[in-house]
């Protein structure tokens, strides 16, 4: 578990980087700006103490309500989030990083939020990042195969948006 | 026969003799083609049949039960039904004359062999003083049957099983020749009969049992056949996990059926040979038939009768040479390409040859096989020292024994 | 047919050899359902292989967005279909984490006896189809034979064969019935004698050995990098086991057992069973070392089997009550892994204080697995990929999710 002082450590080297912080969540994750994410990460695979050479999972969490009834009660801001989860194997202890996004990149309305990646730290990165990307809709910058992975390559859309409407049509096969 | 007829023809139909030789001859042919066809066809059945069985067995299963009574005889023949009511399909992108000449030149390859193999004395298709060396030519044209099937296929799969038989079975000819030879050489002759003609006697007349080294060239012999007839472990060509089925994957029905009845009459020939060349062919462990004299000398009935047992007999122990190839199958994993060729290569060839040149030293200082050198009292007294020219002499020199 | 590719590996040979682009799958005998490989081949050689996925895509993660976590339990089950019970429990403790749920000492005990019998009918089948994928047949037929077993004591368990939805956050569905641990003993106690038997087919069989030695060697280094877990990360010699270093809301149940990590330390396993030996030429983290270690954790398996009966019959209270259909979840968010058959499988669960999840995300062990594929199949022999991939043990209803 990230203790507060990680926390602290990270802030110290990396400052700016490090955004923000949830230590009382069940599991304690802290935030890392897109700027940051690559030196941040190589420092917690790389520093002898850390060692999270293990990148269990990167997930996309897409924080949108399109109900507007609904959206009134939503306790989140709208965003979207690229989550890692990472382990180390040697201190064998866990950590969550997050990445804060917005849903579009300067709000515009089909231009996909972006992230670097971190594929050249962790090849774990490699098909995950492609799979936030296919169904999430992330860019990741300097990814060494940015493809769809689950989805045929010529798809529309991305499936996990809480905005996305499934196409009524695909190559002859109807989809709604 | 041909000459049974053409008598029968001058006599009864009255037909001029340049006109009644020819048609002796072709009905002769007849007669024998249909009954090889048959020997050929329900040998498949019959061993696709105990191939099921016995690989049920092994793996804890029954195998057929239903079709044709309780053990399921007739499974196989329903199987063959099924397959003659499947549509023919060919891809679109292939070559149609070599897509479909493939299976019959692999079929007509391994029904060709069945010409010049014996069953019993003289019970022979035709027969031939070159007989081993026309078998092993003709079983290599199967061959062909195989390329031609994988290139002619336009699928990728067919081509990589077509060229890995085509290495495959190139690389165990050789081999393969070389054990051939060491019963040959012993017993100076190519002809079949006269090799299994020579092994009568007591079991330890039998050439497996002629020395140390034709003992072991029989096993380099079961390798090398087993590799050149396409079975597991050696069954690359058609390699289920990693070909799709190789080079029959674009084949259905009747065509697919015809590569299959190759494989299995090439299965059962090369276990003929190996019964005849090493395994005194169609005589018993005991020369019983010869004890209550059931040979020609006693009348022709006797004489058919004992061949009749002497087909048995060799029959019986080609089905087990099969049982075993089965047995085989169902028990290894598959070997890769690079391991099959270095088998082949590295280990039989030169077994085979050290085999070759040992036997061929033992026939010069020991002559007679080791039981005779041991000085072992044969029942019969029969002996091999008689000359091989001798031994080819006493048979008829055209096979028009029949 | 051919292609013309620039490729400085290949214009080593003064004949320039065509090179071939071939298809293997979705539709292949060893591909173990719906994966495709594209292979460049020179001849035998491969020399490039593509993994392309996504065929099996049922969207999984998507659905579990409008359902509550017990109606996803069903939806976890189809995900790796040959652990069903494995997929049931990780998404389980995962919303017991996030419901901060104490189970009772009984469900414990239970789903370690389900989970490890589980672990076993997963690896015969794992077994049998590298059996297979070696051109080898009969193996396959005794794992399933075993199989089957496993099955009969899941159906007289839960009434399913294979989509069980058995253990579900707070418990299990139902108790064991009556004379189940008997039924389940007598299995045990015949299993060590097929297993002798597999070792005898594959283990040490001499061409196996040779079809799997050296081939596909996965260093550590890399299992790591890749996020390799489960069989295929300690096959290549590191000492990582959830079951003992995991999160303490899942080792918590392996409390008190006493089991040894299936791993290879100085050339040795942990043995207390005559296993047979590693063959002298084979390499930490190839094929061979891979099927071992998932051998060795079928004895590992039905001694921890024997340990929770014993307990089980002695616990005290209950076997756990499922949570309500429509349980309201607290807001937060919870990660937790579990240590399948076939790796690490996670579920990730955000919650928006209602009763069904806001975010659901399956992180898959076959899917890291898999990805190593393109680095372990690079210059081996065309018959290699099917033993590389077979030994991976993949499930394509895992990957796609």
């Amino acid at each position: 578990m990230s203790g507060p002082n990680l926390v602290d450590q990270l802030k110290q080297r990396f400052g700016e980087a490090i955004t923000g912080a949830n230590l009382e969540a069940i599991d304690p994750w802290i935030e890392v700006s897109p700027q940051g994410l690559v030196e941040v990460c190589r420092h917690l695979h790389d520093e002898p103490g850390l060692e999270f050479n293990l990148l269990n999972c990167i997930s996309g969490v897409d924080y949108f309500q399109p109900d507007e009834k609904k959206a009134k009660k939503f306790p989140w801001d709208v965003h979207l989030e690229v989550v890692y989860h990472m382990w180390s194997l040697p201190h064998k202890r866990s950590l969550v990083l997050k990445v804060m996004l917005p849903r579009w990149k300067d709000d515009k309305e089909g231009e996909l939020p972006e992230v670097p990646t971190v594929s050249g730290i962790w090849r774990t990165a490699d098909w995950h990042e492609r799979e936030v990307y296919d169904l999430m809709g992330v860019r990741f910058i300097g990814h060494p195969d940015p493809r769809r992975i689950l989805c045929p390559e010529d798809w529309v859309g991305h499936p996990l948006r809480r905005d996305y409407e499934m196409p009524l049509e695909y190559h002859g096969i109807r989809g709604r | 026969m041909a000459e049974f007829f053409t008598t029968n023809l001058i006599e009864y139909v009255s037909l001029s003799e340049a006109w009644a030789t020819p048609l002796g001859y072709i009905l002769a042919a007849m007669i024998h083609i249909a009954l090889l066809l048959n020997v050929v066809a329900v040998g498949a059945l019959g061993f696709i049949w105990l191939e099921r069985k016995v690989a049920g067995r092994i793996q804890d299963r029954l195998g057929p039960t239903r079709v044709g009574g309780r053990f399921g005889w007739l499974q196989t023949l329903a199987d063959g039904l099924k397959l003659i009511t499947k549509e023919d399909l060919m891809p679109a992108a292939a070559d149609p004359f070599l897509f479909r000449v493939a299976p019959y030149v692999a079929f007509c390859a391994s029904f060709a062999a069945y010409l010049a193999l014996p069953f019993a004395t003289g019970w022979v298709g035709q027969h031939l003083n070159v007989a081993v060396f026309f078998i092993l030519a003709v079983l290599g044209i199967e061959v062909f049957g195989v390329i031609l099937a994988g290139y002619g296929s336009a699928s990728k799969w067919s081509l990589f099983g077509a060229m890995r038989e085509a290495a495959q079975v190139v690389s165990y000819e050789v081999p393969l020749g070389l054990c051939v030879i060491v019963p040959v050489m012993i017993a100076g002759t190519m002809d079949l009969i006269a090799i299994g003609d020579m092994q009568a006697g007591m079991v330890w007349n039998w050439f497996i049992f002629h020395d140390p080294f034709t003992f072991i060239t029989f096993w380099v012999f079961f390798t090398c056949a087993t590799a050149s007839v396409n079975r597991a472990p050696f069954d690359l060509a058609e390699a289920e996990s990693e070909l799709v089925a190789g080079f029959h994957t674009e084949y259905s029905g009747l065509r697919w059926s015809f590569f299959f009845m190759a494989e299995y009459g090439s299965m059962f020939l090369v276990s003929v040979l190996a019964a005849i060349l090493f395994f005194g062919g169609w005589n018993g462990p005991i020369p019983i038939t010869e004890i209550i004299g059931l040979n020609e000398t006693n009348g022709a009935l006797a004489g058919y009768v004992g061949n009749l047992l002497g087909m048995t007999n060799l029959i019986i122990k080609a089905s087990l040479g099969v049982t075993v190839m089965i047995w085989v199958r169902w028990s290894f994993p598959r070997l890769r390409i690079d391991q099959v060729i270095t088998t082949c290569l590295k280990y039989c060839t030169p077994i085979a040859a050290m085999m070759f040149l040992g036997a061929a030293l033992w026939i010069l200082y020991l002559p007679g096989g080791l039981w005779a050198t041991l000085r072992l009292s044969d029942p019969l007294g029969h002996t091999r020292e008689a000359a091989p020219d001798q031994q080819a002499a006493a048979m008829p020199a055209d096979g028009e024994r029949e | 047919m051919s292609t013309d590719v620039d490729d400085p590996r290949i214009v080593e040979f003064d004949v320039r050899t065509d090179e071939m682009l071939v298809n293997m799958g979705p539709q292949h005998p060893s591909t173990h359902g719906v994966l495709r490989l594209v292979l460049r081949t020179d001849g035998e050689i491969v020399s490039e292989v593509t993994p392309h996925i996504g065929y099996l895509h049922r969207c999984a993660e998507k659905i579990g967005e409008n359902l509550t976590p017990r109606q996803w339990i069903p939806y976890t089950d189809r995900m790796d279909y040959l652990a069903g019970m494995n997929m049931n429990l990780g998404w389980s403790l995962t919303v017991e984490k996030l419901l901060n749920y104490e189970l009772p000492e009984k469900a414990r005990h239970l789903r370690v006896i389900i989970a490890e019998l589980n672990r076993i009918a997963s690896h015969f089948v794992g077994m049998g189809a590298y059996g297979l994928d070696l051109g080898t047949f009969s193996p396959f037929l005794y794992a399933f034979r075993e199989r089957e077993k496993i099955l009969d004591l899941f159906e007289d368990a839960c009434g399913a064969r294979l989509t069980y939805s058995y253990i579900t956050p707070g418990g299990a569905t139902d108790d064991l019935p009556a004379g189940w641990l008997k039924k389940c003993e007598t299995f045990l106690d015949q299993l060590l004698a097929v297993i002798d038997e597999c070792h005898t087919l594959l283990t040490t069989n001499e061409i196996f050995i040779r079809r799997t030695v050296n081939v596909g060697v996965l260093s550590p280094e890399m299992a790591i990098n890749y996020g390799c877990t489960g069989p295929v990360l300690r096959g290549s010699g590191v000492d990582h086991d959830l079951r003992r270093d995991g999160e303490e809301r899942y080792t918590e149940m392996y409390d008190g057992y006493a089991f040894e990590v299936i791993c290879e330390t100085d050339g040795h396993y942990p043995s207390d069973h005559d296993y047979p030996p590693v063959p002298e030429s084979a390499v930490l983290g190839d094929c061979w070392h891979r099927f071992y270690v998932r051998m060795l954790e079928v004895i590992q398996a039905m001694d921890l089997i024997r340990q929770a009966m014993d307990r089980y019959s002695t616990a005290e209270g209950d076997y756990g009550v499922p949570i309500k259909l429509f349980e309201k979840l607290p807001k937060g968010e919870v990660y937790l892994e579990t240590e399948c058959p076939r790796g690490q499988m996670g579920f990730y669960l955000v919650s928006d204080g209602t009763s069904i999840p806001w975010r659901t995300r399956a992180r898959s062990s076959c899917f890291s697995n898999l990805s190593v594929t393109e680095e372990l199949c690079r210059g081996v022999l065309l018959a290699d990929v099917p033993a590389v991939v077979g030994s991976l043990d993949i499930v394509m209803g895992e990957i796609d999710r």
